[in-house]
Order: structure tokens, then C-alpha cells, then sequence
């Protein structure tokens, strides 16, 4: 029977009960790994429910630094019952079970193309210990021990994870600790030469760093200096704003009176924490929103309010599989449409498109500037895939001498000199027009926003030249936003390339290492990573300067596509979509396939028919 | 209505308050209104009160939601900032606008339309959280704007102008106040500005969710027969449990009644509130005796006025939230960004 054999690059996947404590021993599974210099991609794939059900953990383990979703399973490590049926369909052949034999099961419940490792978990924790808890937790860090023994994971590093998570809780420590062991020994007693999956201590993590997109982006808006947060609950957005009020009480907590230098508040609906957002926002507070698409669905009448009336608003959308509920669980690329044009009217909105923590860190902090600066809503446009895994990641960047763009604000000092005030006039020639706080001074700069037309002076009017000069304005603000947005990323092809890609967000991991696939089949392809809406000029040059330019999305409509056409002048003939949406993060092998076909098709030439070649 | 504009002259003779500023520096635009419109005699309640109050116009937020009542704020305090946001959604702006400058003082206007019908939830949401704040709902138990449809607050039997009988029963505003957790809750009556105008002040004072649930006849379409809302029927059904008097400290109390007939609630800035007993057993800080009066009233068809609820040593949203002392909005980089440093620290915890 084949055996798959690989070091360093391989796919384990954890089928666990949810609740039953899996979470953390599966994670100090893929940390040891980074502990050892081999990089890792783990993702939790869970389906929407608390405790009882199914839930999985895939670890990819790649010293080449791939982050993607692989595909494809080498390792199964059951430890439910109730998935075994679909979980061993899935192991590639050659590849592995490792299960729990305490009780025999039948010839049928395994594959004659798979591997199967027994061990008697239940059994040993059950001569272990008596406590029913104690049994089911301590059983996942046998298995990890058990794991790390057959793969050959340094005993060692795992120990100083365990230390580093029980630092001072000695209680906890020492039972971990024997646990970990009783899995080794078992793994050296009895499984010795059970598994062809290897690690070996590599060098190729640096001074990356291991974090969730969501806990960056809430960093980031800590950095940027919001101090407003409203937010509903709504998976997967719910860990922004919890990571949020984590980092605020440590970090934004005044020493000398332990009051907080923020306010968080969990609204009642979505349509509340955007009033709030835009509350606090016109107030001059920085504040934002962290919401996914069925919340982006109830905020777009008050989206629409804060494009007109000018308040800078930041919504960090944490896109999951629509339409409707959909499924709050998966990922999808699949709210930017709805973000980009949000609310009745015409509207336009600035998107951000993070790639990973790093970006989410970055672009968060950023889009509080931008709202401030242009007086608009902002969107952060990430996803499920990057903000619930943690993902290794550029460690975050600040630089002390940065300061906050807030915009253009007149203080009680330029009313007081003299300077004409007019809210929705454009006097810089940007379309941003000034703008006053609440509360500055006695008899000037007052104004009345609202969400009905008005004339350059904030007085209300319903006469078609000043509707128009204000919605004009709006374009030219919108225009101008090109310029301080950040630009596409190119990632040019190793030999000169007939072919483009576009692409954003989470696919980025799985098109790096697309391109590399690719180009290993003699397929070039000129890759530009859109990081933001509207769209610069460089796009579509890039465009323009390739045969076909496939357009790799997370959704079924080709929404960056269509706003392309829409929006970047590009003819739709020269763009072809290539489109995952099935819930899971779009993987390398997939692209490759759907680019690989593709440009095959492309490059037929067609037949002359052999009557045109007798004449 | 009326599209004169206002002299900006002003007599020499007008008198100024504290500040040294006339009634006429806490006007507005003229107001759009139809003639003889409640919610315009509202609006004078609210400059008369902030004139008595001498606070200055631009440290006062005027917001509001859509309807007829939520144009009023630009009809009043032309120096203050204000935002005419979305429908039945002002409680939310207001609420983020207060996290983000706690020094300003916040008005919000509303109709029934907007706080009973799209807005309920919000209105009972602010109220729970106990946003500082002056909540006026101007409620004419209809739809002005769109020309007459019943809203939330109609009471059931109640006729339109066309004759349709209104048959859900109605949402009391002043109930859910109660029950949401607001700690200041009266009703009132445009056409009793001698009534009104205390309350107000008083609410103003009030550190935490003020709501004043203001009757306020639509002439255009609910001021007739058959109509629970119109000039007639509040006047005639009008049942005030007390009087209020309103002082922003003791040294300012000009008036003195017979003790007994009166009860004294201190606020925990000072300010005084002497309620005239018009009900010799009703005790305006007993939430729950307030709950079942009201509900009696209702049974009878009473419209209660006066200061229904009062929680003496309320507390707000920021003393929840336990926010520093300096308004959010002027905190710098100095005090928000916890720099380089730090962020390595939090780099290394995350290798």
C-alpha cells in the first residue's frame, strides 16, 4: 500500500466534538510547529452551534510558508464518532487515521488505501483519572503528545507552550505536562514507525507573528485612536469587538483613575450601533462598527446618511456566506457589491481589502484616517477565513512619530478670526468640504446635518442646482479618494506573461502559491492585488496591458468584476472570472486547475477549415 | 405658517438672562409648521427654558429623527449644533454623539411616529441605558407629514379626520419609560407652557435619561372630534398629579409654600425640585405606584400629567461605562495610541 511519506509539508485535520476543550490542545498542536521554525496555516471549520456537534481543525504544516487551505487531508485525527463516515472519505490515499481503539470497530469503518493508527485514548485516561472533565480534556493532550511522538515534535517546545499558557497556575501545569508525556511514551512504546508525516526543525518562520485578523483589526483600531465601539453580536464579526474591549482595558485604562479612555457598547440591533457610529462620528469621537453581511443589510439606510449629511463612519465587515443567513460559519468574499454602492440613492463607498493580520492591523488604524479625512463611511473589507484563524503574519508596525489625520476640522480659533464657514463647500477643490464639532463656538459654526438636501451653506433646499453641485461634490471626494487609498500590489511573473490575475482579501495566501504551481507548468501569469475601492488607474493599465485577465473571487457573481467594469472603465471581454464559493477558503490547487483550463482554452487557435486551405 | 423672516433687530427693553443673552438668542428659523401647531408652542417651551437656565445655545446637541416634530430643532437654538438623522433613529446618533463629548448637553426630539411606531425599540433602548439626556416626544397620535395615518400612540376607539376607527391599542410611551428604567418620566401639554416649561428644566438638569412625553395637537389632522389627541379633549381630560418648581440650586429659591403641601427632591448636582401636591398620596419616586397611576388614568381615559417618575440619585451612561472625566472627542495620540513599545511587547507574546 502507498504510503504518503513528507517532512514539513503535510495536512493534518482534527474531528472533534464541539466543547469538549479540543481547541486548545489543537492550537498548541500547530504553535509547537511555529516553535520549530516550520511554518503553519491552521483554520477552524466549524458549523454554527455551541456544544455537542462537530467540529474540525486543519492544520497545514508548510516550510515552503503556503497559508492557504491545501486540500486535501494526509492525517485525520478522529475523535468523533459522528463525522468518522465523511472524515475517512476525505484522507488522501496513502495517508493516515489516527483513532481511538478502545473499543474494536468493524473492517468497514476503515479504507484499504488508508493507514490506520490505533490508540486506546479512552482507555489510558481512564486508568488515569477519575474526573469525568479531567478524562475528555486530558485525552486531547495525550493525542497531541502521542502526535508529536510520531512526527517527531521537539518534547520540549511543546513543554515551554504549556508553561507560557499555565504560567502560574501550577495546579494546571503538572497535569498537562504528565499528559503530554503519557502521549510520547505511548507514541515511542508502541506507534514508533506508525506515520510517514515528519517535523524537522526548519527556519523559515522569522519574526512572524501567530494572530487572528480579528484580534489586528480591533489592535488597529486601538492604535488609530477610536474610541467609540457599538457593535451587535453577529459571527464572525463578535471576536473584533470582544478583542476590542480586551485590548482597551489593558491598554486604554487611565493608571492614576482606572477609567477607561473608550466606550463599548454591545446595541440592541445592528441599525443602533451604526446610529451610534454616526453619532459619535459627527461629535468628532473616532468610532467604529465590526459587523458581517446580514448587519451590513439593516445599517445601509444610515450608511446612506453618513455618505450625504458627511460623518466619518469606519465598519469593518467580516464577510461570511450570504445571502441571507447564509452560512454565518464559512467564508465568502461576497458583501462588495453591497458595500460599495450600500444604501438607496446613489451612493459610493472607500473599501479597504486586508490580505491578512498584518493588513488588517494596518488598514483598521487607516480607515479611521480615511473617514476622517474624507467624511465617509469606510469599509474594512475582511472575511471569516482571515479574521477566526490565526495566521502567521508580519508582526504589527507603528511608528511613533505618526500622527492622526483628522481631517478637516475648524476650531474655535478660525471661526473666531474670521474664516468663512460653509459645510457643504467645496473650497479646497478635493470635494471634502469643512466641517465643525458640536460645542465650538458661542455664535459661529453651527449647522444642521441631515439627510435631505440642502445648499452649500447647510440650509435645507430642494433646488435642483444645489442637489446637483452636492452630489458632484460627493463624486469628486470619491475621486479623490483614489489618491489616498492604498495602491495594488503587483507580483510580477517570473517570464514575461500574457496573461493577468486580480485578486484581494484571503485568496491571497492560496494565489501565491497558485502562481508558483503555474509557473512550474510553464503558465505565466502578472498578478495585481487590489487593496482598495475606488480603484486607481494602475488597474486598469494592468488590465489593458494583458491578453485576459482572470479575476479570482470568493463569490458567485464576480462582484470585484463587476465593480471593475463598472467603476475602472474595463471592458468586461478582457476579464475572466474565476470563482469559489462553496463556504471553504478558496485553495491553491483549485485556482491552479480553473487558470490551467482556462488559459488552455484560450490559447486554442481556431482550426481553418480545409476548404478555406484548398482555395 | 409663516414666511416672514425675523427682525434681526431686538428690542433694547427685552430682558437677558445670567449670560446676558435675550429669548431671541435661543430662536431659530421660522418654523414650517402649520399654524397653531403644538410641537411650534414645544419649541417655545424649550427656548424659554433654556433662557431661564442661562446655558449657553452652542454647548446644547439638538437631535432628532423624521416627522414634523423632528424639524422643530432647527426652530430653535440657532447656535447649537444639530442633526436631523433617520427615521425613529435618533435615540442611537444621540447615544454616540453623548459617549463622544460628555460635556455637552443632549436634546433629543422626537414624534410618536418616530419613537412608537419605527422607533420603539430604540427609544426603550436608550431609555434602559440611561443616556443623559432630554427626550421630548411631541405626540399628536398621528402622521402629519404623510397627511393623517394613525401612529402607535392612538388610543384604541379613537377617530381619524376621515372617520377610520383606530383598533390597536396604543403604545404608552410614558409606561415603557417606567418599565425601560428611565429616571425622570412626565407628561405634559403644549398648551400648558406654565406646566412644561419646569419640566424641562428640570429634565435638563436630570444626570441621566430624561423623557417628557409632550401632548401636542396636529391641527391638520387630529384636532377633531373623536380624536384623544386635540386641544379639546387634553384640556378637558387633563388630570396633573402635581405642580413643579424648578431651581438649579437652593440659593435660588424664590417662592415658598406651606410645607405639606409640597415634597423637595434634591439632584446630586444641587439642583432643587419642589413638587405642589395636586395628589395628596402621590409619590413621584416610587416607580411602581407610578406604573399602576398611570395605568389607572389610562383606564379612565385620563390624560396624567406632571412629574409621573423622578429617581433621585440616577446615575448615566458614561458613570456605567465608567469613561474618563475629559470628553472622548479631545483625548489626543498622546492619550489613545499606546505606541511602538508596546506593540513590540504585544509582537513577542504572539510568537
Amino acid at each position: 500500500m502507498k504510503r504518503i511519506e513528507a517532512v514539513n509539508d503535510f495536512v493534518v485535520k482534527f474531528a472533534n466534538v464541539n466543547g469538549s476543550g479540543s481547541a486548545s490542545a489543537n492550537e498548541l498542536f500547530a504553535k509547537s510547529f511555529l516553535r520549530m521554525g516550520i511554518p503553519v496555516s491552521p483554520r477552524n471549520i466549524f458549523p454554527s452551534n455551541i456544544q455537542g456537534l462537530p467540529t474540525w481543525y486543519e492544520v497545514r504544516v508548510t516550510e515552503k510558508g503556503y497559508l492557504g487551505r491545501r486540500g486535501g487531508v494526509d492525517l485525520m485525527v478522529q475523535m468523533n464518532a459522528q463525522t468518522w463516515d465523511q472524515d475517512l472519505k476525505e484522507i488522501e490515499p496513502g495517508g493516515y487515521l489516527f483513532y481511538d481503539n478502545t473499543k474494536p470497530l468493524p473492517k468497514s469503518k476503515f479504507r484499504d488505501d488508508v493507514h490506520a493508527i490505533g490508540m486506546p485514548l479512552t482507555e489510558i485516561c481512564n486508568a488515569s483519572y477519575t474526573d469525568a472533565r479531567e478524562r475528555q480534556l486530558m485525552k486531547n493532550i495525550i493525542y497531541v503528545g502521542a502526535l508529536a511522538g510520531m512526527m517527531g515534535l521537539e518534547p520540549e517546545a511543546i513543554a515551554e507552550l504549556i508553561g507560557e499558557q499555565y504560567k502560574g497556575k501550577d495546579k494546571l501545569l503538572k497535569p498537562n505536562l504528565n499528559a503530554l508525556q503519557m502521549g510520547l511514551n505511548y507514541a515511542r512504546e508502541h506507534l514508533k514507525d506508525a506515520l510517514g508525516l515528519k517535523a524537522r526543525r526548519a527556519n523559515a518562520v522569522g519574526d512572524r507573528i501567530f494572530v487572528d485578523g480579528n484580534s489586528a483589526a480591533a489592535l488597529g483600531c486601538v492604535y488609530g485612536g477610536a474610541t467609540v465601539c457599538a457593535w451587535y453580536p453577529i459571527t464572525p464579526s463578535s471576536s473584533l469587538a470582544e478583542a476590542f474591549a480586551a485590548y482597551c482595558r489593558r491598554l486604554r485604562t487611565d493608571k492614576d483613575t482606572g477609567r477607561a479612555k473608550y466606550a463599548i457598547l454591545q446595541a440592541e440591533d445592528e441599525l443602533a450601533s451604526i446610529g451610534i457610529v454616526v453619532g459619535a462620528g459627527w461629535n468628532g469621537a473616532r468610532a467604529f462598527t465590526a459587523t458581517s453581511g446580514p448587519g451590513i443589510s439593516l445599517m445601509t439606510e444610515f450608511i446612506g446618511l453618513a455618505y450625504f449629511a458627511e460623518i466619518p463612519v469606519t465598519i469593518i465587515d467580516v464577510q461570511r456566506g450570504g445571502p441571507s443567513t447564509g452560512m454565518p460559519t464559512r467564508t465568502q468574499q461576497s458583501d462588495v457589491l453591497a458595500c460599495a454602492y450600500a444604501s438607496h440613492g446613489d451612493t459610493k463607498h472607500v473599501l479597504l481589502f486586508p490580505e491578512d493580520p498584518y493588513e488588517c492591523f494596518e488598514f483598521s488604524a487607516l480607515a479611521l484616517d480615511l473617514a476622517d479625512r474624507l467624511q465617509t463611511p469606510v469599509f474594512v473589507m475582511t472575511d471569516l477565513d482571515i479574521g477566526m484563524n490565526q495566521r502567521l503574519s508580519r508582526p504589527f508596525a507603528w511608528d511613533d512619530s505618526r500622527r492622526y489625520d483628522r481631517g478637516k476640522v475648524m476650531t474655535a480659533e478660525d471661526l473666531e478670526a474670521g474664516r468663512e464657514f460653509a459645510r457643504y463647500l467645496d473650497v479646497d477643490g478635493d470635494g471634502i468640504p469643512w466641517r465643525t464639532l458640536p460645542g465650538t463656538h458661542p455664535t459661529r459654526g453651527a449647522y444642521f446635518p441631515r439627510g435631505t438636501s440642502r445648499n452649500p451653506y447647510a440650509v435645507y433646499s430642494e433646488a435642483g442646482p444645489d442637489y446637483v453641485y452636492n452630489m458632484q461634490r460627493l463624486l469628486k471626494k470619491h475621486e479623490f479618494a483614489k489618491t489616498l487609498v492604498p495602491k495594488p500590489v503587483l507580483t510580477p511573473a517570473r517570464a514575461p506573461a500574457r496573461f493577468g490575475a486580480i485578486y484581494y482579501g484571503s485568496t491571497s495566501p492560496a494565489m501565491h502559491e497558485a502562481l508558483d504551481l503555474l509557473a512550474d507548468r510553464g503558465i505565466y501569469v502578472n498578478a495585481l492585488r487590489v487593496r482598495a475601492f475606488p480603484f486607481q488607474d494602475e488597474i486598469r493599465d494592468f488590465v489593458r496591458s494583458h491578453h485576459k485577465v482572470f479575476v479570482v473571487e470568493q463569490n458567485r457573481d464576480a462582484q470585484l468584476k463587476t465593480l471593475l467594469v463598472n467603476e475602472a472603465g474595463i471592458e468586461a471581454a478582457s476579464l475572466v472570472p474565476v470563482l469559489h464559493y462553496d463556504g471553504t477558503p478558496i485553495t491553491a490547487r483549485f485556482i491552479t486547475r480553473e487558470i490551467a483550463e482556462a488559459v488552455a482554452r484560450l490559447n486554442v487557435r481556431p482550426l481553418v477549415r480545409r476548404e478555406e486551405k484548398a482555395a | 405658517m409663516t414666511y416672514l423672516a425675523k427682525p434681526k433687530l431686538h428690542h433694547p427693553s427685552l430682558q437677558k438672562n445670567r449670560l446676558g443673552y435675550t429669548r431671541r438668542d435661543y430662536e431659530g428659523k421660522v418654523s414650517t409648521l402649520c399654524a397653531g401647531c403644538g410641537h411650534d408652542s414645544i419649541s417655545a417651551a424649550l427656548i424659554q427654558a433654556f433662557w431661564e437656565l442661562a446655558i449657553e445655545p452652542h454647548r446644547v446637541a439638538k437631535l432628532s429623527g423624521i416627522g414634523c416634530s423632528s424639524k422643530t430643532p432647527d426652530y430653535f437654538l440657532g447656535n447649537s449644533h444639530g442633526f436631523n438623522s433617520v427615521h425613529g433613529r435618533m435615540p442611537s446618533v444621540l447615544t454616540g454623539a453623548a459617549l463622544a463629548n460628555r460635556d455637552l448637553i443632549y436634546l433629543g426630539v422626537s414624534g410618536d411616529g418616530d419613537s412608537a411606531s419605527i422607533g420603539l425599540g430604540q427609544f426603550a433602548h436608550a431609555m434602559r441605558r440611561g443616556v443623559n439626556m432630554t427626550y421630548i416626544l411631541e405626540n399628536n397620535g398621528v402622521y402629519g407629514l404623510t397627511k393623517g395615518q394613525f401612529s402607535a400612540t392612538a388610543d384604541q376607539g379613537s377617530k381619524s379626520k376621515r372617520g377610520a376607527v383606530n383598533t390597536d391599542s396604543p403604545v404608552d410611551a410614558v409606561s415603557l419609560a417606567l418599565i425601560m428604567g428611565a429616571t425622570f418620566v412626565a407628561r405634559s401639554f403644549s398648551g400648558d407652557k406654565r406646566q412644561l416649561v419646569p419640566l424641562v428644566k428640570a429634565a435638563i438638569a436630570h444626570p441621566g435619561a430624561a423623557f417628557i412625553d409632550v401632548i401636542s395637537p396636529c391641527v391638520a389632522f387630529n384636532n377633531h372630534p373623536g380624536s384623544t389627541k386635540s386641544y379639546d379633549y387634553v384640556r378637558e381630560h387633563n388630570e396633573a398629579v402635581n405642580r413643579l418648581d424648578f431651581w438649579p440650586s437652593r440659593e435660588a429659591i424664590t417662592v415658598d409654600y406651606d410645607e405639606g403641601d409640597t415634597v423637595e427632591v434634591v439632584q446630586h448636582d444641587g439642583s432643587v425640585l419642589r413638587l405642589r401636591k395636586l395628589e395628596p398620596d402621590y409619590d413621584p419616586t416610587d416607580r411602581i405606584a407610578a406604573l399602576a397611576r398611570v395605568a389607572r388614568a389610562a383606564e379612565k381615559g385620563e390624560v396624567l400629567t406632571g412629574l409621573i417618575y423622578l429617581k433621585p440619585d440616577a446615575e448615566d451612561l458614561h458613570a456605567h461605562l465608567n469613561t474618563v472625566e475629559t470628553p472622548l472627542n479631545r483625548l489626543a495620540e498622546s492619550d489613545l495610541c499606546p505606541g511602538a513599545a508596546v506593540l513590540e511587547r504585544i509582537n513577542a507574546a504572539l510568537r
